[in-house]
């Protein structure tokens, strides 16, 4: 139950820090500044591989009706969600160590490394697959690369800030409790 | 399948079971596809079909919020806003009927009104302040929310200016109390633009990249152009934008090797990164017109 609530206030917390902070920073055309798709990458572990899609859903399109663009968003974070479990798995080091843990940080992924290639690599993909709905009709391949290289560098730079400032605590999760 | 299992009774057939099976075990990725082709459905279709029920819905909505954000950042912007209203103060009273000396039997061209008979002069456009809840610049396709609507006398297809008559948009949606118009800085925007010394008309169109500067396309290159020059709304484009509306002053002409035409750039009149309030311009006589075109198509039909 508290942590139905956690998770709301993150969802709406993230929403109006994209749409009211970020959104309203223009910085150049290129360098758009991303941090919202984070809301996923913290969903929990063991989590409904179908309720982590829907709810993804929600979110992109929560967004999208802020921008008045319906889908964009919305199909990049489905994407995101989708992926997410595989690379968690690939990742965590020993075995069962998503069990012990709620959500994905540096310390229940085992390390610096293993958590910002998680990152990292969501990262890429959402801006990759975003920028690529959105540059359907234009064509132009450098565009879009440079576009997806500087997006990913600013949002790793923002989600690297938000990670020093705000410290989630991780409760170590056993059997005998 | 094991024979003994259920009841013969309610044998599923094999075919049925395995389909069942089969949704069953790939039933996340089938919902991801679903997801997805529903996100791209919206992609592509948002622009063809207006669907009132979800623009409406979820406008009215985020409207109200952004409203409430607004609210406070207006604040921010009050000294701004002033000095732009001081300087359209300054124009309007130029224009004050007193400060002119009419020379006799000389006709006079006043661009909000037409002259039905040589005494009565009937209204054609009037401006309707609206405040910019929401504008956004970065994006490939920009939009402008406003914090007035259909209750307030906006309608579709209305034209956009800043505070001194600089072409911001048209309004393509509207809802009960707000109202979305497609920025000009929209990949899909088009309009007509003029240029102001010669009267050769053209296209306007923003090619997705750099903020604030837009293009004319369609101008002979017969036409002499020169950076510095005037680009005004020709008042022909299916939108209500009276004639000589300011849209922007040419930067950069280059003469397309392929065709006889000049590729034109200018920079846009409206400031789109400071945007507080607009008027929309609604034009009386425009019923009328679509209602003339209407019969003259159908006519056309028949022969």
């Amino acid at each position: 139950m508290g942590s139905l609530i956690k998770y709301i206030i993150r969802f709406a917390l993230f929403m109006l820090v994209q749409v009211f902070v970020l959104d309203r920073i223009h910085l150049n055309q290129m360098v758009t500044p991303y941090i919202y798709f984070l809301f996923i990458l913290w969903l929990p572990f063991n989590m409904n591989r179908n309720l982590q899609l829907l709810v993804a859903f929600l979110f992109g399109f929560t967004l999208d009706s802020f921008r008045h663009n319906p889908g964009f968003h919305a199909a990049a974070c489905v994407l995101i969600a989708y992926i997410r479990p595989y690379f968690v798995n690939i990742l965590i080091p020993q075995e069962g160590a998503d069990g012990n843990y709620d959500e994905p940080s540096v310390k229940s992924m085992g390390g610096m490394l293993p958590y910002f290639i998680y990152v990292g690599a969501l990262t890429i993909i959402h801006h990759a697959w975003l920028f690529l709905l959105e540059a359907w009709q234009f064509g132009s391949v450098w565009y879009f690369l440079l576009k997806t290289l500087f997006a990913t560098a600013i949002s790793l730079l923002l989600i690297i800030i938000t990670e020093l400032l705000f410290v989630r605590k991780q409760r170590f999760r056993t059997n005998t409790a | 399948m094991l024979p003994n299992s259920q009841p013969p009774q309610f044998q599923i057939p094999r075919v049925v079971r395995n389909i069942f099976l089969f949704i069953r075990r790939y039933f996340t990725f089938l919902f991801f596809l679903l997801l997805q082709g529903f996100s791209i459905y919206l992609i592509v279709h948002y622009n063809t079909y207006h669907n009132a029920v979800f623009s409406s819905a979820t406008g009215q909505l985020t409207g109200k919020i952004n409203e409430q954000y607004n609210k406070v950042e207006d604040y921010f912007y009050l000294k701004k806003t002033n000095d732009s209203l001081v300087k359209a103060n300054e124009r309007l009273y130029n224009k004050l009927k007193q400060d002119f000396q009419l020379p006799d039997t000389v006709s006079k061209q006043v661009v909000d009104t037409i002259k039905i008979d040589s005494i009565a002069q009937y209204r054609k456009y009037t401006y309707l302040q609206a405040p910019v809840i929401q504008n956004s610049v970065s994006s490939q396709a920009n939009f402008i929310v406003l914090g007035r609507g259909r209750a307030q006398q906006l309608k579709e297809g209305m034209g956009l200016v800043d505070i001194n008559n600089g072409v911001v948009g048209v309004i393509t949606e509207v809802s009960n109390d707000y109202a979305v118009a497609m920025s000009l800085m929209h990949k899909n925007s088009q309009l007509d633009g003029k240029l102001l010394k010669s009267g050769e008309t053209g296209t306007v169109t923003w090619d997705g990249v750099t903020p604030n500067i837009l293009s004319i396309s369609r101008i002979p290159k017969s036409v002499k152009v020169a950076a510095g020059d005037t680009i005004i709304s020709s008042g022909n484009s299916t939108s209500t934008l009276p004639k000589g509306m300011i849209l922007g002053v040419v930067t950069e002409v280059t003469p397309d090797k392929s065709t006889n035409n000049y590729q034109i750039k200018f920079k846009t009149a409206a400031d789109f990164y400071n945007l507080q309030y607009v008027y929309a311009i609604d034009d009386s006589q425009q019923e009328a017109i679509k209602q003339l075109l209407e019969k003259a198509k159908q006519k056309d039909k028949q022969q």
